[in-house]
């Protein structure tokens, strides 16, 4: 299968400056490389840097050196040195990014959320929202909260529109933090099958899973942070 | 594509005193940049230059017109800058009565930015003004209000209105939400970003608050006397925030 993301010699420390200046450094020289189809964990004890480093391939987290190169529109993209207008295109198009807590938006409708990402890169407003109820449905989440906002929802509820919300727009790269942690056996197998399934359309994963069964039906390979 | 803006070296300095200094940047079309910072950090100052409402004492502005050519703001005639101001580019106050005529009514003032770009047809001008009454969500029975009936969140709704009528590509923000009612700010953002995404507008807001920022924007500048200390994707300047005032501002923020 076709590499679609490269990290190499990546380095990233935080100095707290309201602290003292005190600097901790979280990657020291990480290589990695990923294709698509493969889904891969991340691995490690906690605090370790397991959600940093998909905030850094997302471009959330800056890198303090080192090469991020994701694969966009046919050619490599360094997410460490590409201009902000360049690291949103390619998050409009090329990776999306499961957090491990929905950011709710006072007003905006759960199927709005879901559907964003869709519509960002210009769908149709049925279309995208089609798809959207498609996936909320697919989650268990009852249509009658479909035009609510979710301030208001559970957290499982609150994860599942973020679930729905990152699966809508089948990235080529797919990044999940957590991605079962607050849901309920039935729900945490709908979303295996979502992993399943954007694995075999060609999406490259990397997530972070606490659950190591979990993690062993959904991923083919660790990366081990140690 | 070139950018749609782009200000090299802007500074601007009364008397002795610092408005803003050397300051550049590029916006791209459809992009939303946040300009933060504390009150006194310049960052009005810079809007205004940005805007044409002031001449910076240094520095450039170049933006792209409609028909391609790259144009500085000051080798604009007097007239071209007026076309531009009114008619691809809004501005919104964070007062509204400044960004409103408060005499004439609700409708008249959607209907007026057209007629200064040549609509004369009256029917075509009433039909557009409610359509965008209709999109700020102003109930059409409201049409003929003065501003002065309505509440504040509504004349910023208006406010909106009369500068997007125009279908500008770059509409200037001041604290849009500022002094509004937390309900009624939820509101407006929410209608501002669906504008913005739906128009593909580019925008640059001035507001001191990081999550309308957060909300609004997807890059940000942090401003700290008169100067950028801190630019990038909003999300990584609020998450890893680098220069120490930007650390102490985002840690500064008050969880609900």
């Amino acid at each position: 299968m076709d590499t679609v993301l490269r990290i190499s010699g990546l380095q990233k420390s935080f100095t707290l400056h309201q602290q003292g200046g005190v600097t901790i450094p979280v990657f020291n020289g990480l290589t990695a490389s990923i294709s698509s189809g493969e889904a891969v964990a991340v691995t490690g004890p906690s605090g370790r840097g397991k959600s940093s480093l998909l905030k850094l391939v997302y471009g959330t987290y800056r890198a303090s050196h080192g090469a991020i190169e994701v694969r966009h529109e046919g050619s490599w993209k360094d997410i460490v040195s590409s201009a902000p207008h360049e690291v949103l295109e390619i998050r409009k198009k090329s990776i999306g990014y499961v957090t491990q807590f929905l950011r709710v938006i006072p007003r905006v409708p759960a199927e709005m959320i879901v559907a964003e990402p869709l519509l960002e890169r210009g769908m149709d407003e049925d279309k995208a929202l089609d798809r959207a109820r498609g996936l909320l449905s697919r989650l268990g989440i009852q249509e009658r909260l479909w035009h609510l906002s979710p301030m208001t929802f559970s957290g499982g509820e609150q994860q599942r529109v973020n679930i729905a919300r990152g699966f809508a727009a089948q990235f080529p790269i797919l990044l999940l933090d957590e991605p079962t942690a607050s849901l309920d056996a039935q729900n945490r197998e709908r979303v295996l099958d979502l992993i399943a399934e954007a694995r075999k359309g060609g999406s490259a994963i990397v997530a972070v899973f606490h659950d190591a069964a979990e993690r062993q039906r959904a991923c083919s390979r660790e990366i081990s942070l140690t | 594509m070139s950018p749609l803006l782009s200000a090299q070296g802007i500074g601007k300095t009364y008397g002795t005193r610092t408005g803003c200094r050397d300051i550049s940047f590029e916006l791209h079309a459809g992009e939303v940049l946040a300009i933060v910072g504390e009150s006194g950090s310049g960052k009005t100052t810079l809007l205004r230059c940005l805007s044409g409402h002031i001449e910076p004492t240094v520095g450039r502005v170049s933006y792209r017109m409609r028909d391609g050519r790259v144009l500085c703001l000051t080798d604009m005639s007097e007239a071209e800058r007026r076309l531009l101001m009114r008619t691809d580019w809004g501005f919104v106050h964070q007062d509204a009565r400044e960004g409103l005529r408060m005499g004439v009514s609700a409708g008249a003032n959607v209907g007026e930015r057209l007629m200064a770009v040549g609509a004369r047809h009256y029917g075509n001008i009433r039909a557009a003004a409610e359509d965008w009454l209709a999109r700020v969500e102003i109930p059409g029975e409201r049409v003929d209000d003065s501003p002065w009936a309505y509440s504040g969140g509504m004349r910023q709704r208006l406010q909106i209105a009369r500068n997007l009528v125009t279908e500008p590509r770059l509409v200037f923000m001041d604290e849009p939400t500022g002094g509004l009612d937390v309900s009624v700010q939820a509101r407006l953002l929410d209608l501002i970003r669906g504008l913005v995404r739906r128009l593909n507008l580019a925008a640059i807001v001035v507001t001191h608050d990081l999550a309308v920022a957060r909300l609004l924007s997807s890059r940000m500048m942090v401003m700290q006397q008169g100067q950028v200390i801190e630019t990038g994707l909003t999300d990584q300047v609020l998450e890893d925030p680098q220069a120490p005032y930007t650390q102490l501002l985002v840690s500064s923020v008050l969880q609900v």
